[in-house]
């Protein structure tokens, strides 16, 4: 037989699990409706150089930089958006301007930029990305390559209308 | 038997040295650096070799120095180790000043940017403390607890800092260097440690 313990801590827990979640859901009803914005990462801006020009490659390229932009609350993807990627790579160093370079996403809102190999700086093999065009809140990446052997390496934005 | 064990020692103090360096040398990533990174990243592991050789310095285990050479031999380290961190950290920030920035602000999103930063404060600090130990009159004991512990945060910082980020250290030789140090520094602590105790009596 089973005995149904009701004590003092049970009725605590269970008292405070329901005011917690029926507290919570009502102070933030503005994030219920869907995906979130992105924030922008820790030291995702470093070395930015505003106005990047869209190119079909950076450099002599070998080394791939995907993602996808996506609009915050509905996640509806969003066509024609323009990101800015730059990174240390076997061709210069992210303050370089052949470093930097734009590309645009598709009617799927999927970017993909090719570039030359990113080779590990200050510590840690990775890459940044920007949105800055002023229609979204603006938006620094900076995904880290989980091996620096790695030949690809992925971000994603969603994107908080202005 | 003495000389074979002073040989020894010194052999392999030189080897967790120059090995390391050697290796760094040989990094595939130096092709892709320019030579003001390349210089700050060595400036860091020629740090990192001079706290090694602090402790072993102070507490007279290196055959052929007498305690007293030793001690001397420490503070011109202890002064080139300052010269190579702030060369270390300049080097850094000629190359990239946002990523220097947000490490001395302890914003990085680096994990061993802090403990590297911590490690340099401790630098500075123990410098501080050792050039102003006279005009500060500071007890014997005092100065010992406060220059071991300042010691304590620049090993584990330093140590932390190296095996954290993935540079132009080559592995193993990186992974023996920061073993070393910190075996180094535990039995300098013992000893000095024991040293402390019969002060105690006096209180």
């Amino acid at each position: 037989m089973t005995a149904v313990l009701l004590d003092r801590r049970v009725l605590l827990c269970a008292g405070g699990a329901v005011l917690v979640s029926g507290v919570s859901s009502l102070l933030s009803p503005a994030y219920a409706r869907g995906v979130e914005p992105t924030r922008t990462m820790r030291g995702g801006a470093n070395n930015y150089l505003p106005g990047a020009p869209i190119v079909d490659r950076i450099g002599g390229g070998g080394f791939w930089m995907t993602g996808t932009v996506r609009r915050a609350g509905d996640g509806a993807p969003l066509a024609g958006q323009r990101i800015q990627i730059w990174a240390h790579t076997t061709e210069g160093h992210e303050r370089d301007p052949h470093s930097h370079g734009a590309t645009l996403t598709d009617a799927n809102g999927v970017f993909r930029l090719e570039m030359p190999q990113i080779v590990p700086a200050f510590g840690q093999p990775h890459g940044h990305l920007a949105y800055d065009s002023g229609e979204y809140e603006t938006v620094f990446l900076r995904p880290v390559m989980r091996s620096s052997k790695d030949t690809s390496l992925e971000a994603h934005f969603v994107l908080q209308p202005v | 038997m003495r000389l074979a064990r002073a040989v020894m020692i010194w052999a392999t103090l030189a080897l967790a040295v120059v090995v390391p360096i050697l290796a760094a040398a040989a990094s595939p990533l130096l092709a892709w650096r320019e030579p003001v990174y390349i210089a700050a990243g060595f400036a860091g592991i020629v740090a990192l070799a001079f706290v090694l050789i602090q402790p072993l310095l102070i507490v007279g285990h290196l055959p052929g120095l007498s305690a007293f050479r030793g001690r001397r031999i420490h503070r011109w380290v202890g002064s080139a180790l300052v010269l190579v961190v702030v060369l270390h950290v300049a080097g850094l920030w000629i190359t990239s000043p946002p990523d220097v920035v947000d490490a001395l602000l302890f914003v990085s999103p680096t994990p061993f940017s802090a403990w590297g930063v911590t490690a340099m404060w401790a630098v500075l600090a123990v410098a501080l403390l050792a050039a102003f130990r006279r005009r500060l009159r500071l007890r014997p004991r005092t100065w010992r607890i406060g220059h071991l512990s300042l010691a304590l945060a620049i090993v584990v910082g330093s140590v932390v800092h190296a095996m954290l980020i993935e540079g132009t250290m080559e592995f193993v030789s990186k992974t023996v260097l920061c073993a070393l140090v910190i075996a180094a520094f535990m039995k300098a602590i013992v000893e000095l440690g024991a040293k402390l105790k019969p002060l105690r009596r006096y209180r």
